[in-house]
């Protein structure tokens, strides 16, 4: 009897692993053939597919750096994503905490107000966007790249995110902050935000990889070669005809997506954590 | 709301020392939101008035400068131009092709990996790693994937004798492509929301249904489906919205072709407005999708609100 079901539970498990690796082949066969065929020569990668490559062609990784200022365009984008990130962490939790913890007139209609930038979709406000960044005179700047992050629907995600965090610290706590002199700044730094490590990591988390990520506004507001972030550059491995030059954007492709892949393995439980939490994206 | 009623009163009991010190709270809390207060202001209240003013503009690359017209670009879009309707009807397709198919796949894995087993953690890693990859790089790799001759996928369905179209060249083929790669893009972010809705779901509830010898399916349709309406509720709005929202995915597959077969509403406003600069009628296409996103939104608030009662 124990053994038979012992045996029937052992099949179902046997089963369960073979169906979910059959769903899971469209899941992870695009990044292995993306990294198998960025060291494929541009005549191989049309000939008999293969995973492994018959020539390891090592040079689509130095030719890509002539094609285009690609480490340039790698940097902007690592610069880029740890500024909207720091800003967002710094503004999102100032004003996370006021509408937490602080009284003041106009806080419900200023809730409600934010709230509403969460639906709206930013193609939406694209537009005026465009004609207002560039009265400013900051097209072909990365200002555009930052700022809207920061201030647009993703920064008032992160600063709802921060809010129900700061609801949960116990109150006691802040009152003793406030016993020994601290002010209201004070209290946000020494004790509202060390409280709130996983509630911020998530913000960081999400934010990066949103800014990373970003597509439609460089496309809108860069148009500079050097100045292009990853998203863009990767999009513009073409020929003269504008056909892809698929062995070198496969290689650019991979070379963009795989240390996030890797941070990705290393911290998944973190990671699904903080999507799960901000739970409004895509 | 109710907290600042609470502290009338008490204000009113008090009323010197307290009156100040409230006033200071409250402008320390000002300062505290001021930096969030005066972005929105800029780039988002500010900017969803002007697109209001500018979908009543003739604003083009003959006109140079914004002349109101009052309703004409929606009577445009509406009845005039036969691209809108085209347009509409594939962002409608892409969402219907895009949601179901998006929730039972995200619902089938959740309950498949809500409890422990050997394995589990791999396989919600694996399908979860497409939503931390960027949508340029998941287009591009599937773009490449998918051409109709020599690509992967076409040499993998000859070998079990398979004849696969050309796929991101045929308008029906093409939609098809774009939902299908992005519903195993984004998938793993519903089924992340329905593994936490179902592990909060305690045991005893089917432990009992067991016991009265309920079925698994009779568990799954009695129980625990209906405990799971909140999160459905929020994965369809969501994943509704976004569907509506979807551009680069589409600008780097297809590019919105072939035939405009896959020209979906988001990429359209970024055509007109970008491509061929008419201000006016794309600020009408961005209002459409406004209303369009709004009325969702509405929706879902009105259903929680009486599935709440």
């Amino acid at each position: 009897m124990t053994l038979t079901t012992r045996h029937t539970r052992l099949v179902s498990h046997v089963c369960l692993i073979i169906a979910l690796s059959v769903v899971a082949v469209p899941f992870v066969f695009p990044f292995l053939w993306m990294v198998s065929s960025g060291f494929k020569s541009a005549t191989e990668i049309f000939g008999q597919p293969s995973l492994i490559p018959r020539v390891w062609r090592w040079q689509n990784y130095l030719e890509l750096f002539e094609y285009q200022p690609f480490a340039r365009q790698y940097f902007n984008s690592i610069y880029i994503a740890l500024a909207v990130t720091g800003l967002t962490l710094v503004i999102s939790s100032l004003a996370g905490y006021a509408l937490a913890r602080m009284r003041f007139a106009g806080a419900g209609l200023l809730m409600l107000f934010l709230l509403s930038a969460l639906m709206v979709p930013e193609e939406v406000t694209i537009i005026p966007n465009f004609f207002l960044i560039r009265s400013m005179g900051l097209m072909d700047t990365h200002a555009p790249l930052i700022l809207l992050p920061v201030f647009g629907s993703h920064g008032v995600m992160a600063t709802f995110l921060m809010r129900q965090y700061f609801l949960a610290i116990p109150k006691e706590l802040e009152e003793a902050g406030r016993m020994d002199g601290l002010s209201r700044l004070g209290i946000w730094w020494r004790i509202a935000l060390p409280m709130s490590r996983p509630a911020l990591a998530a913000v960081s988390i999400i934010t990066f990889l949103f800014s990373w990520n970003l597509f439609l506004e460089p496309l809108v507001f860069i148009s500079s070669l050097e100045k292009f972030t990853l998203p863009l550059a990767l999009s513009n491995f073409t020929d003269s005809y504008g056909l892809p030059l698929w062995h070198l954007q496969l290689a650019a492709t991979s070379l963009a997506v795989v240390p996030i892949l890797i941070v990705y393995l290393i911290a998944q439980r973190q990671i699904i954590e903080s999507f799960a939490l901000s739970g409004v994206k895509g | 709301m109710a907290d600042t009623l609470t502290d009338k009163t008490s204000a009113r009991t008090w009323r010197a020392p307290r009156l100040t010190l409230r006033r200071r709270e409250a402008i320390e809390a000002w300062l505290f939101v001021s930096p969030t207060v005066a972005g929105f202001l800029l780039f988002f209240l500010g900017p969803l008035v002007a697109v209001v003013y500018f979908s009543l503009t003739e604003w083009n690359l003959l006109t140079q400068e914004a002349t109101f017209v009052g309703v004409k670009n929606y009577v445009d879009a509406l009845s005039q131009n036969p691209d809108f309707w085209h347009v509409l009807r594939n962002s409608f397709v892409f969402a219907i092709g895009l949601v179901p198919l998006n929730m039972s796949l995200a619902l089938t894995l959740a309950l498949a990996l809500s409890r422990p087993f050997r394995g589990v953690v791999f396989f919600r890693t694996v399908f979860f790693a497409p939503v931390v990859t960027s949508a340029v790089a998941w287009a591009i790799v599937w773009r490449f994937l998918l051409q109709g001759e020599g690509g992967a996928v076409n040499q993998l369905l000859a070998i079990v004798g398979i004849g696969g179209p050309n796929w991101l060249r045929e308008p029906d083929w093409a939609m098809v492509a774009v939902i299908v790669t992005r519903v195993i893009k984004m998938v793993g972010l519903n089924m992340i929301l329905y593994i936490a809705a179902l592990q909060a779901i305690p045991r005893d509830y089917e432990a009992a249904a067991r016991l009265e010898g309920a079925s698994n399916w009779q568990i799954f349709r009695m129980v625990i489906w209906p405990l799971l309406a909140p999160t459905t509720l929020v994965i369809f709005v969501i994943t509704m919205i976004g569907s509506f929202k979807v551009f680069d995915h589409i600008y780097l597959m297809t590019g919105g072709g072939p035939e405009n077969g896959t020209l979906v509403l988001a990429f359209y406003i970024y055509e007109q407005g970008f491509k061929f600069f008419n201000v006016g009628y794309a600020s009408a296409l961005a209002m459409i999708m406004f209303v369009i996103v709004l009325v969702l939104t509405v929706i879902q608030m009105t259903l929680r609100r009486k599935d709440m009662r």
